[in-house]
C-alpha cells in the first residue's frame, strides 16, 4: 500500500511539472510588458529596460520557464503581485483557507443532499419521489450556479431578509454561498448514487442477503450501499475540483475574501502572477484530492486494495 | 461501397427509440426552439437588441417590455432572443473545437498506440488537472475577451474527454477482424480512421457533444459573468446577468430572466443528452 | 423416502410477471409435494418457470412485476403465502435456503466470506458476532475451505471454492428444506462432481429436504428421489425417480431422454426436440407443447390437458393420457 501512495506521489511530478508549464506558457504569451505594467505609466523606458533585466524577461523561453520552476520548487518562489508587491505565493496561502472551506462545505451539502435522495430514489424507483427528485437533480444541473447564487440573495436577502447577502464570516453568512456552490454537485450525485444502487440492488448478491432473511434496511445500507459508493467516491473526488474552479464564481457574488475572488480582481488589474499562482495552485489542490480519493478507493474495495499489496 | 444503406437501420432505430422517449423530446423541441429564434431574431425580436430607450429604463414586465428592460431602456425580451445566436455559437463550436482536437489525438493516440499514446494521453492528464472553469479563466486572462477567444478557451478544457472517448473506441475496435479485413486489402491509416473508427465511435461522442454544448454555454456565461466574456453592448446572457447584479436590490427581473433562459437552454440540452445515451445505448438504461 | 412426514407442499400455484410487453405466466397451476429427507428434481430448459418457483418459495419474487396469482405453499403445515414480511424472514436462511446458480456473483465483493457466514448465524441464533465467526469456521471447514481463510475476500477464491462458500451460507442454519438453483451449472466438470457430493453427504448429515433444480438428467439420476419435469411453467410429468427413467410417459420428457447421447445404444444421431422454446408472453393454446410435440393431435391445440395419474404417484400433463 505504501508502495502504491509513493508511486502514484512520483506519477503526481510529471503532470504538476506539465500544468506549471502550460500557466507558465500562457503567462509568457500574454500580450503587455510584465516590467512596464509593473512600474506604471510614468516609468521610462530605460527603467523599464532595467527592470526587464532585472527581472530576467530577456531571456529565452526556456531559460525563464526552468527559472521558474527552480524557483517554484526551491524556494515556493511563483514571483510576486503587480500590484500589492507581495509574493505571490503569500497573498494565495493568506486566502487558502476561506476558499477550501467554501469548497469543502459545497462538498458536504452535496454529499448530503445527493447520497440520501439518490438511494431512496432507486430502492423506490419509478416513485413520485423517485420522479420529483429526478426531476430536480437535472434542474439542479442545468442551473447556472451564479444564477442560483444571485436568485438566492433575491429571494433571502432582498425580498426575506433572512440570510446576509455578502461575506463568510458567521454560519449565518455561509449558508447561501454554501448551497450555491453545493447545488449542482448535488445533483450530479444524487444522479450518480441513483443510477449505481440500481445496478447494485439487481446484483445475485443482493438476493442472496435477502435469501438469508436479513431485513431490507440492512440489505440496503450494508450490502448494496458499499458497492454503490465505490463508483460515487471518484464522482465526489471530481466534485471537489469543480467546486474548486466554482468558487471564483460563488465568491464573486457573495464578496468572500478566497483565492477566486483574488484572482478575479487581479485579472481586471492585470496582475497576472496571481492569477496564474491562482490556477497552479488549486490545480495541485484538486490533483492531490484525487489522489487521496484513489488511495481512499483502496481501502473500501478489497479488490483494489489486494491488487497493490 | 454504399455505406449509407447499412447505416441506415441503426440509425432508424435509435431516432425511433428517441421517439417513445418524452422528455428527451421535450429537450429537442426547446433546442429547436432555440435554434429557430437565433436564426430568425430579427423577425422575431419586438425590438432591436441595442435599442435604447431612456425613458423606459429600468421597467418591470409590461404589456410593452414582456420581460421588462434593462438600464439603458434595452428591452430585455429581444436581448434574451438576440443573445441565444451568441450562446448557441458559442456552444457548437467550442465542442467543435474540442471534437476536431480531441478526436483527432484520441484516434492517433489509440491506433498507433505505445509512445505517441503515453505522451498525448499524460498531455491530457495535464489538461484535466485544471479544473475546465479555471483553465478557460487564464487562457482568456491571456488571450484577451471576445467571442473568438472565449470559443477556444471553453474548447480547450473539453478536449480530454474526447479524446478520451475516440481512444477507447479505437483500442476496442482496432482488434475487430473488420479492421484486419480493410488492411488486408490495403486501405491506408487515414482511410481506416476516417472510414471504420470514426463512425463506430459516434455513439459516445454524440452523447458526449450534447452534454457538451451545455457545458460550454454555462462555461460562457460564466466567463462572461466575471467580465471576461463579452464586451457591451453584445447581448450576452452571462453579461446581462453581470449587469443585473448592479440592480439586484430593486430590479429582479433584469437577473431572473437571462439567467432563466440559460437554464432553460441546459435543461433542454441535458433531456436530449440523457435521452440521446439510452436511445443509443439501450443496455444502459435501467 | 418417508411420504409421512410432509414438509412442504405447493398446490395450484401461480406465478405470473406483469410487463408491458404482456403477461408471462411463468408459474401455471403447479402441484408438488417434497417430504422430510427428500429431494425433489426440478427439471426444464431455460425460461420454464424453475427459478421463478424457487423464489417463489422463499417470496423472493420481485413485485411488480412479479405476482402470485393464485395458491398456496405449505411448509411445515403453513402456508408461506400467508405469512408476513417479518415471519417470512424468520424462515429464510434459517429453516428454507437457497443455494444460487453462479457462485461467481452470489456473494458480496466487499465483505469477508466468513462474515457474510456469521450474518446468517446472527440472524437466527441466539448468538454474538465472535460465537458466530467460530461457527462460520467451523462451516467453512465442513465445506473443506481450510478456516483460516474466513477473513479473505470472496475474489480470492475460485469458482467452486466460493460455492462451498454459498453452500456454508445455505447450510448454516441446519434449514429444514434447501432449495438449490443449477448450483453446479457455473462451475467446472470436475469441480461439478466435487460439490454435488459434498451437497449430499451434508443433506444426508443434516437430513435435509431438497428441491434440486436442474437441467442436467444426469445430476437428477444422481441425486433426487422424485422429478418434476417443467415446459413453458407447467409441470408436465411428475414422478419418482425409478419410473421416470424407466417408463416415461410425456412426449417432451421422451424428448428430453431422446437428446441425450448413450453409449450403450449405437445410434446414428440424436433426436433433439424440434422447435424452440416458445415466446413466454404468448405460450400457444391447449397444451403449451403441441407446437412441438411428435404426437400432436387435434384436440391438443383447444383443450389444456390436466394432472392425469398414470400409474401410483405419477401425473402426466398431456391429452393422450385423459380420459
Amino acid at each position: 500500500m505504501h508502495k502504491y501512495i509513493l508511486r502514484r506521489l512520483l506519477l503526481l511530478i510529471p503532470v504538476m511539472l506539465g500544468v506549471a508549464f502550460i500557466v507558465f506558457t500562457m503567462m509568457y504569451f500574454t500580450p503587455g510588458d510584465p516590467a512596464a505594467i509593473m512600474l506604471g505609466e510614468a516609468a521610462s523606458e530605460h527603467d523599464v529596460e532595467r527592470l526587464r533585466e532585472e527581472m530576467g524577461l530577456d531571456r529565452p523561453f526556456i531559460v525563464q520557464f526552468s527559472t521558474y520552476i527552480k524557483n517554484l520548487v526551491v524556494h515556493q518562489d511563483i514571483g510576486r503581485s503587480y500590484q500589492s508587491k507581495k509574493p505571490v505565493v503569500t497573498a494565495i496561502l493568506e486566502r487558502f483557507p476561506t476558499t477550501l472551506k467554501l469548497a469543502a462545505l459545497g462538498v458536504l451539502v452535496a454529499v448530503l443532499l445527493g447520497i440520501p435522495t439518490g438511494i431512496i430514489s432507486a430502492t423506490k424507483q419509478y416513485s413520485i419521489f423517485d420522479s420529483a427528485s429526478m426531476v430536480a437533480a437535472l434542474l439542479g444541473v442545468s442551473m447556472p450556479n451564479f444564477w442560483q447564487g444571485l436568485m438566492s440573495i433575491i429571494v433571502f436577502s432582498v425580498w426575506l431578509g433572512w440570510l446576509p447577502s455578502s461575506g463568510f464570516s458567521t454560519p449565518m453568512h455561509m449558508i447561501l454561498p454554501a448551497l450555491t456552490i453545493g447545488t449542482s454537485s448535488a445533483a450530479i450525485i444524487t444522479r450518480m448514487t441513483r443510477s449505481s444502487m440500481l445496478e447494485v440492488i439487481r446484483q445475485d448478491y443482493i438476493r442472496t442477503a435477502r435469501a438469508k432473511g436479513q431485513k431490507e434496511f440492512i440489505v440496503i445500507t450494508r450490502h448494496a450501499l458499499k458497492n454503490a459508493l465505490i463508483p460515487v467516491l471518484t464522482v465526489v473526488g471530481l466534485q471537489f475540483g469543480y467546486l474548486l474552479g466554482g468558487a471564483v464564481l460563488t465568491e464573486t457574488i457573495f464578496s468572500i475574501p478566497g483565492v477566486g475572488r483574488l484572482m478575479v480582481d487581479a485579472i481586471k488589474q492585470r496582475d497576472f502572477p496571481i492569477v496564474q499562482g491562482g490556477v497552479l495552485f488549486l490545480a495541485i489542490t484538486f490533483s492531490f484530492m484525487n489522489l487521496l480519493i484513489d488511495i481512499l478507493y483502496a481501502f473500501v474495495d478489497p479488490r483494489i486494495k489486494s491488487q497493490y499489496k | 461501397m454504399n455505406k449509407q444503406g447499412q447505416k441506415r437501420g441503426p440509425w432508424r432505430e435509435v431516432w425511433r427509440r428517441l421517439k417513445q422517449n418524452k422528455a428527451a423530446m421535450v429537450g429537442l423541441a426547446i433546442i429547436l426552439i432555440l435554434v429557430f429564434s437565433a436564426i430568425f431574431a430579427d423577425f422575431i425580436a419586438p425590438y432591436g437588441y441595442d435599442d435604447q430607450d431612456l425613458k423606459a429604463r429600468l421597467q418591470g414586465p409590461s404589456m410593452q417590455h414582456f420581460l421588462g428592460t434593462d438600464n439603458f431602456g434595452r428591452d430585455i425580451l429581444s436581448r434574451i432572443i438576440y443573445g441565444s445566436r451568441v450562446s448557441l455559437q458559442v456552444g457548437f463550436i467550442a465542442v467543435g473545437i474540442a471534437i476536431a482536437v480531441g478526436g483527432t489525438l484520441g484516434a492517433i493516440s489509440g491506433y498507433y498506440g505505445k509512445r505517441l499514446d503515453n505522451v498525448i494521453m499524460r498531455l491530457m492528464d495535464v489538461l484535466l488537472a485544471i479544473p475546465g472553469i479555471l483553465l478557460a479563466i487564464s487562457i482568456v486572462a491571456a488571450l484577451g475577451s471576445g467571442l473568438q477567444n472565449v470559443m477556444i478557451a471553453v474548447g480547450i478544457g473539453s478536449i480530454p474527454g474526447y479524446a478520451r472517448i475516440v481512444r477507447s473506441s479505437v483500442l476496442t475496435i482496432r482488434e475487430q477482424e473488420f479492421i484486419e479485413a480493410a488492411r488486408a486489402v490495403g486501405a491506408s491509416d487515414f482511410r481506416i480512421i476516417t472510414k471504420h473508427i470514426i463512425p463506430n465511435a459516434l455513439a459516445p461522442i454524440i452523447v458526449q457533444s450534447t452534454l457538451g454544448v451545455a457545458g460550454a454555454i454555462l462555461s460562457a456565461a460564466g466567463l462572461s459573468f466575471i467580465g471576461l466574456g463579452f464586451q457591451p453592448p453584445t447581448p450576452e446572457w452571462g453579461a446581462m446577468l453581470s449587469t443585473g447584479r448592479n440592480f439586484i436590490r430593486d430590479h429582479w427581473h433584469m437577473t431572473a430572466f437571462p439567467g432563466l433562459a440559460i437554464m432553460i437552454t441546459i435543461f433542454g440540452l441535458n433531456l436530449l443528452g440523457d435521452g440521446l445515451r439510452d436511445a443509443l445505448d439501450p443496455r444502459l438504461k435501467n | 423416502m418417508d411420504k409421512n412426514k410432509k414438509m412442504l407442499s405447493i398446490n395450484n400455484l401461480s406465478i405470473h410477471y406483469i410487463t408491458e410487453e404482456g403477461t408471462v405466466a411463468a408459474v401455471q397451476d403447479m402441484n408438488l409435494e417434497v417430504a422430510e429427507g427428500e429431494t425433489l428434481g426440478l427439471v426444464g430448459e431455460t425460461g420454464a418457470g424453475k427459478t421463478t418457483t424457487a423464489l417463489g418459495i422463499m417470496r423472493l419474487i420481485p413485485e411488480p412485476p412479479g405476482k402470485i396469482v393464485q395458491g398456496e405453499i405449505v411448509f411445515q403445515g403453513k402456508n408461506l403465502l400467508d405469512m408476513t414480511t417479518e415471519q417470512m424472514r424468520e424462515i429464510r436462511g434459517n429453516k428454507i435456503s437457497m443455494i444460487f446458480q453462479d457462485p461467481m456473483t452470489s456473494l458480496n465483493p466487499v465483505i469477508p466470506v466468513g462474515e457474510q457466514i456469521a450474518e446468517v448465524i446472527i440472524l437466527h441464533q441466539n448468538v454474538n458476532a465472535r460465537e458466530a465467526l467460530e461457527r462460520a469456521a467451523e462451516m467453512l471447514e465442513k465445506v473443506g475451505i481450510p478456516p483460516e481463510r474466513i477473513k479473505e475476500y470472496p475474489h480470492q477464491f475460485s469458482g467452486g471454492m466460493r460455492q462451498r462458500v454459498v453452500i456454508a451460507i445455505a447450510l448454516a442454519c441446519n434449514p429444514k428444506l434447501l432449495i438449490a438453483d443449477e448450483p453446479t451449472t457455473a462451475l467446472d466438470v470436475t469441480i461439478q462432481a466435487q460439490v454435488l457430493k459434498l451437497m449430499n453427504n451434508l443433506k444426508k448429515e443434516f437430513n435435509t429436504s431438497m428441491i434440486m433444480i436442474t437441467h442436467d438428467l444426469g445430476v437428477v439420476a444422481e441425486v433426487c428421489d422424485k422429478v418434476a419435469i417443467m415446459y413453458a411453467g407447467n409441470v408436465i410429468e411428475y414422478t419418482d425417480k425409478k419410473s421416470l427413467f424407466t417408463e416415461p410417459r410425456h412426449p417432451y420428457t421422451l424428448g428430453l431422454f431422446g437428446s441425450i447421447p448413450s453409449i450403450e445404444d449405437d445410434e446414428e444421431r440424436l433426436n433433439p426436440i424440434k422447435g424452440l422454446m416458445p415466446d413466454p408472453t404468448n405460450i400457444p393454446s391447449g397444451c403449451p407443447f403441441h407446437p412441438r410435440c411428435p404426437k400432436v393431435m387435434e384436440i391438443c391445440s383447444e383443450k389444456v390437458p390436466k394432472d392425469t395419474e398414470v400409474s401410483k404417484g405419477h401425473f402426466v400433463k398431456c391429452l393422450l393420457y385423459e380420459e
